[in-house]
């Protein structure tokens, strides 16, 4: 039997999962989803209060309801980092900006591991905990 | 059809290298866990001086070691943070004991960062009492430099040493919430 062609697959997979991922890990640094405009959506909410502190305050403590720890807070730029550690590293930013009079646009970005949090899910998961504390509404962001 | 295959299998091996992992379905939902790590983690103290307690927050953590890395008192935040040596008798023990029997070389603990982050907030109607909740993690370094523990810590009695000695340098009884 001819053993060239099952040595090729062989060194193929090897190789294969590594050509796959990525060229030059110079390209993360400013790579984004291809879905700019769907990911901003699904990251923010509108909230019906002119309070930018409490809010504020309130994501910190939903944060730290879920088990964060806050790394970082600022008060003029609106933002709250925190990070959750299990096992695994799951670091999120909040930031928190008046939207018109009368509305805060609170908008979340998480990293899980080494990879951005894409998916729509542990947003809304993080919003509807959000919204129980601040006895508010969530609005999605036309 | 042997061509195939090996066509196909490496488009599957492609795709396996590149999958990016899920966050945990837990991970951002209150579990019951969460409320009672919420209780061991928090204590509520009678005064509307917010500015007060986060100060004497400050100073508790520096009595044990931590040194500051951020604040915000405006929203009523103080991280703080120490590195130690995580090297336990018991590990290097089993060490000296495995490299003896099997002459295998296994890496101890050796560091670790532990990380504090306190949050204080004003409740009540009038702000009249301000909740106090503490959240430390820690991360362990063997000796290769390889992460052998990222975890928070929920043990209530280091909580509980902490809140006993906020509450002597406050003059402020510490309730549960």
């Amino acid at each position: 039997m001819n053993l060239r062609p099952i040595l090729f697959l062989v060194l193929g997979l090897l190789v294969m999962p590594l050509i796959g991922c990525q060229a030059s890990s110079r390209n993360q640094i400013m790579a984004a989803s291809a879905s700019q405009v769907e990911l901003r959506s699904y990251q923010s909410r509108r909230f019906d209060t002119a309070d930018k502190e409490k809010t504020l305050r309130t994501v910190i403590a939903t944060l730290q309801d879920l088990g964060f720890i806050i790394d970082k807070a600022d008060m003029v730029l609106g933002s709250v980092s925190g990070t959750k550690l299990g096992g695994y590293s799951l670091r999120m930013t909040v930031t928190v900006r008046p939207k018109g009079a009368e509305q805060m646009l609170v908008r979340a970005n998480a990293q899980y591991n080494l990879v951005a949090v894409e998916d729509p899910e542990p947003y809304q998961q993080f919003f509807n905990s959000l919204e129980k504390s601040m006895f508010l509404t969530a609005q999605m962001d036309e | 059809m042997f061509k195939r295959c090996c066509l196909l299998g490496l488009i599957i091996a492609a795709l396996a290298g590149c999958q990016a992992a899920k966050v945990p379905k837990q991970a951002l939902d209150l579990s019951p866990e969460d409320i009672s790590n919420k209780q061991i983690q928090s204590r509520v103290f009678d005064t509307a001086d917010e500015k007060m307690v986060l100060s004497s927050c400050a100073a508790v953590l520096q009595d044990l070691g931590f040194n500051l890395d951020e604040s915000c008192t405006d929203l009523g935040l103080v991280t703080s943070s120490k590195s130690r040596s995580a090297v336990e008798s018991g590990q290097v023990a089993g060490k000296v004991v495995v490299a003896i029997l099997f002459g295998v070389y296994v890496p101890v603990d050796k560091e670790q960062k532990i990380r504090a982050s306190l949050v204080t907030r004003p409740i009540g109607e009038k702000k009249e009492r301000v909740i106090v909740r503490l959240t430390i993690q820690r991360v362990v370094w063997n000796e290769q430099n390889k992460v052998t523990k990222a975890e928070t810590i929920n043990d209530p009695q280091i909580y509980q040493e902490f809140f006993d000695k906020l509450a002597q340098s406050i003059f402020l009884e510490a309730h549960d919430i």
